[in-house]
């Protein structure tokens, strides 16, 4: 057991004892770890996508009395491999009237900016690459970068469809920017800290969710529009927009963007079981397993919601977040304010 | 360039062995039809129905309807071409991506049914483009679509 646990910790030991016996200095072993630690996890990123889009269409033809795909393989799993080495060998179109710099940097900007969110996620117990001191803040403002891009691809296409798409997805994530931080900042209050490992730590008795009801739903639902996932993607309406942002892109360009979405999808769960499900504690189980069974239940209730809710109108959703979601979650943090003296005056805590 | 067997054979003895890539690219390819949302008025009902829960296209993997061209790979053409929508199917069918294929859906997509005499309708969609498959009826039922996805996989994968 104690083995299993430690599994990950020894093998990354290993390797780095390894290294400076071959005699790298610590400074270097370090780095070429580092190099390790991201190539790790574009394998996780990778495989979850893979896992990931296949269980949406399968979760979406449950939801729908379907049976989703199954031909390939075992219930279908080889689907999104198919799909993939379609992707892959598709025509490489790059109209002729574009902004060719910014069209073509911008999906590779997207999915650099979700790739960053892994940085401070904590994998397992001491499984995080870098336990910083700012985390929440870091994931925050690092997760509002993608909103740039989005920009970029509208922009840079050159097509009305694509700029009104990024024109809204811009208008959408900044104004659930501001609710999605602030039902943060009641647990940032309890807990005292930014820093993930003494969030988890302060969650050793009692999970955040049971203190902070209505803060995790805030949260949830600005973190779906944050997504760019129904019942929110204005972004991506194809009734309206034909694709958004995306219209212009074909074959793996295009599914650059697609990737980055399911990355930060993985990325925003991780997060909200970390903030508010006691991160990787668990019994029984390994710590490096806890978190991804609780990141795929959170996200199994985004594939839910997206399922089963019709896209709302762009007013609404503005005028939700700012009439809504803003109010409620600032109303939180006073309640948390309040919470929290009344403990310490009563001496509770 | 075309390899015939014996080809390969004398390659191999010159020690050049011929990969299967592009067989793996076909098995993608054949498995992942994204179909462009386009139709008329009759065949696209049979195609949603065709999506819904009693058929499901999304077994075979084809469920992704993409709004936008440049994504899709399979044109479903299902209704008559009028010279008014010529020029948009024209324009919509250069901006798919290669590799792309055309299904003909129902009998104005394939000769322009009922309206073949008229003054404003195209006699068949292969006037304008290479159809891969054709598949008759008036409307098709979701079947009769099921069945020519299905052809049209064995000739991307050469099986035809």
């Amino acid at each position: 057991m104690e083995n299993v646990e430690l599994l990950f910790l020894n093998i990354a030991k290993f390797i780095f004892n390894w290294l400076q016996s071959i005699g790298l200095s610590p400074l270097w072993a370090d780095f070429v770890m580092l190099v390790i630690k991201f190539a790790c996890i574009a394998g996780i990123v990778t495989v979850n996508i893979l896992i990931l889009i296949w269980l949406e269409r399968k979760v979406s033809g449950f939801i729908q009395q379907r049976l989703g795909p199954n031909r390939l393989g075992p219930f279908g799993i080889f689907q999104t491999v198919a799909d993939a080495i379609k992707l892959l060998t598709k025509e490489d179109i790059i109209p002729s009237r574009t902004d060719k710099f910014i069209f073509r940097t911008a999906p590779i900007f997207f999915i650099i900016i979700s790739l960053m969110l892994y940085i401070v996620i904590p994998f397992g117990d001491g499984m995080q690459i870098v336990d910083l001191n700012i985390g929440v803040f870091y994931f925050l403002s690092v997760g509002s970068l993608a909103t740039i891009a989005i920009l970029m691809a509208g922009w840079g296409s050159n097509n009305k469809w694509s700029l009104l798409g990024a024109m809204r997805s811009v208008a959408q994530m900044i104004t659930y920017e501001i609710p999605l931080a602030f039902s943060l900042l009641g647990i940032i209050m309890i807990a005292g800290s930014l820093r993930m490992s003494d969030i988890i730590a302060a969650q050793s008795n009692v999970w955040f969710i049971l203190l902070q009801p209505i803060a995790f739903i805030t949260y949830f639902i600005a973190a779906t529009a944050e997504l760019n996932r129904g019942p929110f993607d204005m972004p991506e309406a194809e009734q309206e927009l034909t694709a958004g942002a995306y219209t212009e892109y074909t074959g793996m360009r295009w599914a650059l963007f697609f990737l980055a979405e399911y990355t930060n999808l993985f990325a925003v769960s991780a997060i909200a079981a970390t903030m508010f499900f006691g991160g990787w504690q668990g019994p029984f189980l390994p710590s490096w397993l806890w978190l991804p069974i609780k990141a795929y239940l959170i996200m199994m209730i985004f594939f839910w919601i997206k399922w089963t809710f019709p896209r709302i109108r762009m007013d609404h959703l503005m005028s939700f977040s700012w009439k809504v979601l803003i109010p409620i979650s600032l109303a939180n943090i006073i309640l948390t304010g309040c919470g929290i003296h009344l403990f310490r005056w009563m001496g509770w805590w | 360039m075309v390899l015939e067997k014996d080809d390969t054979e004398i390659l191999a003895k010159n020690n050049i062995i011929v990969t299967t890539l592009e067989k793996m690219f076909n098995w993608g390819r054949a498995h992942s039809f994204w179909p462009l949302s386009y139709g008329c008025n009759c065949c696209p009902m049979e195609m949603m129905a065709a999506g819904a829960a009693r058929f499901d296209i999304a077994r075979y993997g084809y469920e992704v309807f993409r709004a936008s061209p440049r994504q899709a790979d399979l044109l479903v053409v299902a209704g008559p071409i009028t010279l008014k929508m010529r020029p948009v199917v024209e324009r919509v069918y250069e901006q798919m991506p290669e590799p792309k294929w055309v299904l003909a859906m129902g009998n104005c997509a394939i000769s322009g049914g009922p309206f073949k005499d008229g003054y404003s309708v195209l006699p068949g969609a292969d006037t304008l483009f290479k159809v891969d498959v054709y598949v008759p009826g008036c409307p098709p039922r979701p079947e009769g679509l099921f069945h020519g996805l299905l052809e049209l996989k064995k000739q991307v994968q050469g099986k035809a």
